[in-house]
């Protein structure tokens, strides 16, 4: 099939596991088999009187990453978030796999959800990172990871566990499933964090800013968790202030600026070669 | 030599010993006033009211635990609408917990009573319905009273609790596909309960101390059971003595459930 890659078997030793990894990915696998990963036309998205994206397209084949960057209130957080419409777009379309998400007019000039099923289903397939984690307080690490397989998509609970703890093993945090979020450093919670977004099966992964919220110490941790999840070839956007790191995991890098893609491009391109003026400037900032 | 030393100040203080001298003196305090209430004062009628003693306190705790699981059951809605809307249902919920909540449960015990309860009498069709067997007694009175205070006070805590949820765990479980009652059921209520545990403690045990209040509408409990054995044995402090041990027993006994309650979902500074 044509997303097993997206279980690896580095992962997941048992063959049983695997083979419900492909069942559930079918849904979405069989209309998609030429589509991009992710399409985004023309996003628009206003906050009262403030435009904070005034027209961004994107788009991301099988296996790319993609790195965000731009400036503070440039807007990327907004935009990652009208991807799985935890923030609703003023204007826009967002395609995953070759599936449109239907909106309809909100007679305000904006839109909302024409069908909250379907836009519920395609989160599932949507991995989000957030960089406060945003893990469940009152579960442990085990129960946050499983939570989602179980109760949203309906997984048989030892098969949601057997896969979880494979997940945890990978983001070396076996020890600890039985912990609580709270009694665990910074590093650790978004690892955990990381795991319960890649126990959906997810078609792509997002990442806001996930070591923003670490002490410098812990940053390593994490982006050695995402980057191997780029060498796997695993599909993402990744939404970053580490450049370092933007550089060396990313395939595509692509600029905010004032509501706008500004410059785009592969890594070495934008961060050797900057073209505009903004991005210049950024840049030396940065370092 | 101060480095040396900076370790030891983390070392946790060693588990006091039940026989250190302050100890000692208060425990002989105590032993010696126990001796005393069993000593000089008249016990002999325990036995004879040991039954309806019992029979009182299963009263009690069955106002309370009835009182305060339908009570709670209504206070969820009542904390939710307010942190949710819509609007009007808002308001109601607000204006409800703040009417309950600013008058004494005393009052709205009688006003049910002796008001509403007088008022049915005067209708045929609620004398002749098959409800008025129970509408005649005094106990859904009672119980309608505490549980309507219950569900106001919780109500006021389950809106804090629902607020308090912080919304990135919200977002966190749209993000991955919740609907909204998955969203409720899993997350926000788990999660504000998990957060108010330690209130409803407190809320509870007043709940308990409130109970005697029925009494005074002729339900039962072990307080009415108390002031019959006064009024029969024209003793005054024994049976009041009694009674104070019987609520800290039974406030002991709730705050040490609820501790394993709370227990089992540790948090750090919530
Ligand atoms: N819910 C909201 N209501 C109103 N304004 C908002 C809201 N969310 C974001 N904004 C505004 O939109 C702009 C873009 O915000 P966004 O969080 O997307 O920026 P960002 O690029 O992620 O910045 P940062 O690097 O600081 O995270 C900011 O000016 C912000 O104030
Ligand atoms: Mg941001």
């Amino acid at each position: 099939m044509r997303f097993q890659h997206r279980m690896p078997t580095k992962l997941l030793g048992e063959k049983s596991v695997q083979k419900t990894g492909d069942a559930s990915a079918g849904g979405v696998g069989n209309m998609a088999e030429s589509a991009q990963a992710i399409e985004i036309r023309d996003l628009h998205k206003r906050f009262g009187p403030l435009e904070v994206l005034k027209g961004v397209s994107l788009s991301a084949g099988q296996g790319d990453v993609i790195a965000l960057i731009g400036g503070s209130g440039s807007g990327k957080s907004t935009f990652l978030r009208c991807i799985n419409m935890l923030e609703l777009p003023t204007a826009g379309q967002v395609t995953i796999h070759g599936e449109t998400i239907q909106m309809k007019s909100d007679g305000q000039g904006g839109l909302m959800p024409a069908n909250r099923k379907q836009i519920q289903r395609i989160r599932t397939k949507l991995g989000m990172v957030f960089q406060s984690f945003n893990l469940w307080q009152h579960m442990t690490v085990l129960q946050n990871v499983i939570e989602v397989p179980v109760h949203v998509l309906g997984q048989p609970r030892e098969q949601a566990v057997e896969v979880a703890e494979a997940l945890l093993r990978r983001v070396g945090l076996y020890e600890k499933r039985d912990a609580y979020p709270s009694f665990m450093s910074g590093g650790q919670q978004q690892r955990a964090a990381i795991a319960r977004a890649l126990a959906i099966q997810p078609l792509v992964m997002l990442f806001d800013e996930p070591t923003s919220a670490l002490d410098p110490e812990l940053v390593g941790e994490v982006l050695s968790v995402i980057a191997d999840l780029a060498q796997e070839k695993r599909t993402m956007i990744l939404v970053t202030h580490e450049m370092k790191f933007a550089r060396q995991v990313a395939s595509h890098v692509v600029f905010l600026h004032g509501g706008v893609i500004e410059e785009q491009g592969p890594p070495e391109a934008i961060f050797e070669n900057p073209q505009s003026e903004r991005l210049k400037k950024f840049i030396s900032s940065i370092h | 030599m101060s480095e040396v030393q900076a370790p030891a100040a983390y070392v946790a203080p060693k588990a006091r010993s039940l026989f250190e001298p302050h100890r000692i003196v208060l425990m002989l305090i105590f032993a010696g006033l126990i001796f005393c209430v069993a000593w000089f004062m008249r016990w002999d009628w325990l036995p004879r009211y040991q039954g309806r003693l019992v029979y009182g306190v299963g009263q009690t705790l069955l106002m309370l635990f009835s009182t305060a699981i339908v009570g709670f059951l209504f206070a969820v809605p009542l904390g939710l609408v307010q942190v949710t809307g819509p609007k009007p249902l808002a308001l109601l919920a607000r204006g409800f917990c703040t009417l309950i909540r600013g008058t004494p449960l005393l009052l709205q015990l009688w006003l049910l009573y002796y008001g509403l309860g007088s008022l049915f009498a005067q209708f045929p069709e609620i004398r002749s319905s098959f409800l008025w067997p129970y509408l005649r007694q005094a106990w859904p009175y009672g119980f309608t009273a505490l549980m309507i205070s219950f569900a106001a006070y919780e109500g006021e805590v389950m809106r804090g609790a629902f607020a308090g949820v912080p919304k990135g765990e919200l977002e966190a479980g749209r993000a991955f596909g919740m609907s909204r009652f998955t969203l409720f059921r899993r997350i926000w209520l788990p999660r504000a309960i998990h957060r108010a545990l330690p209130t409803l403690t407190g809320e509870t045990v007043l709940q308990l101390k409130s109970t005697p209040l029925v009494a005074t509408v002729t339900v039962v409990d072990v307080y009415a059971i108390i002031s019959r054995v006064r009024q029969e044995t024209f003793l005054t402090y024994e049976p009041l003595l009694l009674l104070a041990l019987i609520y800290l027993c039974l406030t002991g006994m709730l705050v040490y459930a609820f501790r394993l309650l709370e227990k089992r979902i540790p948090t750090r500074g919530v």
